[in-house]
C-alpha cells in the first residue's frame, strides 16, 4: 500500500513558512489580548474583597474580671460573635474524659496552634488557663450563632453550645458532637495580657 | 422565523421601515398571526401570566428603589419609610413582595405543565433548558431581593445561604472561607454585602428579561407544543396568535390578577415571615430559619441530608437535574396523557413537591426528619430511575391520528366535515 502513496496525493504546501509566522502572530496577539483582560477583569473581582477598613477592624481587648465561673459573655470581633465561657469544673472534667478519636472533627481548630493540633480539650482551652474558653460562635454548618450563652439557654445533651438552625450540638470545649456541622467551633487568635484581660485579633 | 411572513406593510412609512427594520414585521409574525395548536388549555395560558409578572415585579422595583436606601444601618427604616410616608409606598412594596410569590406560584405551574406534557421533547430541549436558566436566576433574584429588607429573616437567610459556600472547604481547605469572604466583602454578613446584593439584584430582572426573549425565540422555531403531545399536521389545526389566545391568556391573566389583588389587599404578610419585621441582629439567629415558601422544598433537601457538602450538593442538584431532563426521559410519546404508568408516577411527584415544601418549614427533627429523606429520595428517583426506567417497560396508549382527531374521533372521510366556519383563519396566519 505504501508504494502506491505517491507525493502528488499529498501536495506540500508551497508557503507553509507564511502559515507558520502568521499562527504565531495570531497566537501572540491572542495572547497579549486574553493577558489584558485578565489584567483588566481583576480590579472588577477583586473589589468584592474585605476593603482596608474591614481588615483594620482586627483586635479587640475584652476585660473578662467580672465573669465567675459558669458564666459566659459574648463579644464582637470582625463582626463575628466570640464566645467567652469560664467554665466550671464539671466542665472541664466532662470535656477532657472524651477521647480525640470519638470526635466528629479531631482537630483543634485552634489559631494559635498548628494546623493538625488534636482537638483535645487541652488544645481547646486557654494556654496554661484551663477555665477559660475563647472561639468564634458560629456554627460550622450554616453560620447561624449556637445557643447556650445566656443561663436558661439549651445547650443540648453535651452541655455546650446547641445551634436552633439545623440542630449541631457542640460540647463545653466547642466541639461538635451533632451533625450536621463538620467542624469544631474555630477558635481565633488570642492572647491573655493579665489575669482578666483578654486581646483577640 | 418558523412559518413565512405573512406580514404585508400598508403605508408607506411601514415600507419605508420594514426595508430598514423589520420590526413591526415581526411582532406580526410572531404576536399576532403566529400559527398555534388550536387544542391548548388553560395550563398554557401561564407563560402570558409569567411575562406580566416579570414586567409588574420591574415597574415597582424600579420605583421602589427610588426610595430605598441601601445601607446597613439605614435599609430597614428605609422599608418603614416606603410603607408609612412615601405616597402609595405600602402599595408598591406589598404589590412587589407578594408579586415575588405569585412570580413562583406562576413559574411552578408553568413547569409542571412542561413536564407533563412532554414540552422538553425534542425539538423543543433548548427551549426547556433557557425556561430552567429563568427559573435559576429567578431564584437568585428573589433571594437577593428578601435580602435587602434588613430584618432578622433577611439577615439570616442570606448568612445561612451564603455559607453554602464555606461547604468547598472540604473540598478544597480555605477555598470556601475564601470565596464566602469574597462574597461577603468582609469576616461576616454586613454592610458590603448589603450594597453589592442590591446592585445585583436591580441587575438580574434585565437579564432574565433577555433569556426570556431567547426562550420566546426558542418556542416559536418549533412552535407550541401542545395536550395531545402531536406534532401539528396542517395549518387547519392551528389558529392566529391573536386574537384567539390573547383572548384566552387575557382572561387567565384576569382571574390571576384577582388573586393577585386578594393577597395584596386582603393578606399582604400571610406570605411571608413575621421574624422578617424585626431589624438583623447579627448576634442573635431566630429559633427557626425558614425561607419563603417558593424555597421550602429545597430547603427540606438540604436539611434531609446529614452531612454539609452532599446537603449542599442536593440542594443545587434537585435544580440542575431539571436541565437533564429532555434525555433522561426515554419515552417516545410527550403527553402523559398517554402514558399509563409513568402518569402516576408523575402525581406522586408532584405530591412530593407539595410535601418537601410542608416539611421545609417545620423542624428537621424526628418524624419531619424521616419523611424528608424519603421525599428527598424519591425526588431524585424519579427523574434518574423512574424517567429513564419507565420510558423503556411502559406500552403506551393509542396515540391519536391527529389534533383533530384528538377531538373529533377518528376521521373516515377526508376532512370535508372540519368546520367551515374556521377555515379562514388558517389562511390568515399563512
Amino acid at each position: 500500500m505504501a508504494e502506491n502513496v505517491t507525493p502528488a496525493q499529498f501536495p506540500i504546501p508551497q508557503h507553509e513558512d507564511d502559515h507558520s509566522r502568521r499562527d504565531v502572530i495570531m497566537i501572540a496577539a491572542g495572547g497579549f489580548a486574553a493577558v489584558g483582560f485578565g489584567l483588566g477583569l481583576w480590579p472588577l473581582l477583586d473589589q468584592m474583597n474585605p476593603d482596608q477598613s474591614a481588615l483594620s477592624l482586627a483586635t479587640t481587648e475584652v476585660d473578662l474580671s467580672h465573669l465567675e465561673a459558669g458564666q459566659a459573655i459574648t463579644v464582637m470581633w470582625r463582626g463575628k460573635p466570640i464566645f467567652i465561657r469560664h467554665r466550671t469544673e464539671k466542665e472541664i472534667e466532662a470535656a477532657k474524659a472524651v477521647p480525640v478519636d470519638d470526635l466528629i472533627d479531631p482537630i483543634a481548630r485552634n489559631a494559635n496552634l498548628p494546623d493538625t493540633a488534636p482537638a483535645t480539650d487541652q488544645n481547646r482551652a486557654g494556654k496554661d488557663r484551663e477555665p477559660w474558653l475563647v472561639m468564634i460562635g458560629i456554627c460550622t454548618h450554616l453560620g447561624c450563632i449556637p445557643k447556650g450563652q445566656s443561663p436558661g439557654d439549651y445547650k443540648g445533651d453535651y452541655g455546650g453550645w446547641f445551634c436552633p438552625c439545623h440542630g449541631s450540638q457542640y460540647d463545653t470545649a466547642g466541639r461538635v458532637r451533632v451533625g450536621p456541622a463538620p467542624q469544631n467551633m474555630a477558635i481565633p487568635p488570642y492572647a491573655f495580657l493579665s489575669d482578666t484581660k483578654v486581646k483577640i485579633g | 422565523m418558523a412559518h413565512p411572513s405573512s406580514y404585508e406593510p400598508t403605508t408607506g412609512f411601514e415600507k419605508w421601515l420594514d426595508a430598514r427594520l423589520p420590526v413591526v414585521r415581526v411582532m406580526s409574525d410572531q404576536f399576532i398571526t403566529f400559527p398555534t395548536p388550536r387544542n391548548l388549555n388553560y395550563w398554557w395560558t401561564f407563560g402570558g401570566i409569567l411575562v406580566f409578572m416579570l414586567i409588574s415585579q420591574i415597574a415597582t422595583g424600579i420605583v421602589l428603589a427610588m426610595h430605598y436606601i441601601p445601607a446597613a444601618d439605614r435599609a430597614f427604616d428605609s422599608v418603614e419609610h416606603i410603607m408609612r410616608d412615601v405616597n402609595w409606598g405600602w402599595l408598591l412594596r406589598y404589590t412587589h413582595a407578594v408579586g415575588a410569590s405569585m412570580f413562583f406560584l406562576a413559574a411552578y405551574i408553568h413547569t409542571f405543565r412542561g413536564l407533563y406534557y412532554g414540552s422538553y421533547k425534542a425539538p423543543r430541549e433548548i427551549l426547556w433548558i433557557l425556561g430552567v436558566l429563568i427559573l435559576l436566576l429567578m431564584i437568585a433574584t428573589a433571594f437577593m431581593g428578601y435580602s435587602l429588607v434588613w430584618g432578622q429573616m433577611s439577615f439570616w437567610a442570606v448568612t445561612v445561604i451564603t455559607n453554602l459556600f464555606s461547604s468547598l472547604d472540604l473540598v478544597i481547605p480555605g477555598l470556601g472561607t475564601q470565596l464566602v469572604q469574597w462574597i461577603w466583602g468582609g469576616f461576616s454578613v454586613g454592610g458590603p454585602t448589603l450594597t453589592r446584593l442590591y446592585s445585583l439584584h436591580y441587575l438580574f430582572p434585565f437579564i432574565i428579561a433577555g433569556v426570556v426573549v431567547l426562550h420566546i425565540w426558542a418556542l416559536h422555531i418549533p412552535g407550541n407544543n401542545n395536550p395531545t403531545g402531536i406534532d401539528v399536521k396542517s395549518s387547519r389545526e392551528t389558529l392566529p396568535f391573536h386574537p384567539y389566545y390573547t383572548m384566552k391568556d387575557g382572561f387567565a391573566l384576569v382571574l390571576f390578577a384577582i388573586l393577585f389583588a386578594l393577597f395584596v389587599f386582603y393578606a399582604p404578610n400571610t406570605l411571608g415571615h413575621p421574624d422578617n419585621y424585626i431589624p438583623a441582629n447579627p448576634l442573635q439567629t431566630p429559633q427557626h430559619i425558614v425561607p419563603e415558601w417558593y424555597f421550602l422544598p429545597f430547603y427540606a433537601i438540604l436539611r434531609a441530608i446529614p452531612n454539609k457538602l452532599f446537603g449542599v450538593a442536593g440542594l443545587i442538584g434537585a435544580i440542575v437535574v431539571l436541565f437533564f431532563v429532555p434525555w433522561l426521559d426515554t419515552s417516545r410519546v410527550r403527553s402523559t396523557r398517554y402514558r399509563p404508568i409513568y402518569k402516576w408516577f408523575f402525581w406522586a411527584f408532584v405530591i412530593t413537591c407539595v410535601a418537601l415544601g410542608y416539611l421545609g418549614s417545620q423542624p428537621p427533627e424526628g418524624g419531619y426528619l424521616i419523611l424528608g429523606r424519603i421525599f428527598t429520595a424519591y425526588y431524585f428517583l424519579f427523574f434518574l430511575l423512574v424517567m429513564p426506567v419507565v420510558g423503556w417497560i411502559e406500552k403506551p396508549k393509542g396515540l391519536p391520528g391527529s389534533i383533530t382527531e384528538s377531538v373529533l374521533g377518528p376521521v373516515e372521510a377526508p376532512p370535508a366535515a372540519a368546520p367551515p366556519r374556521r377555515q379562514r383563519q388558517p389562511e390568515a396566519a399563512l
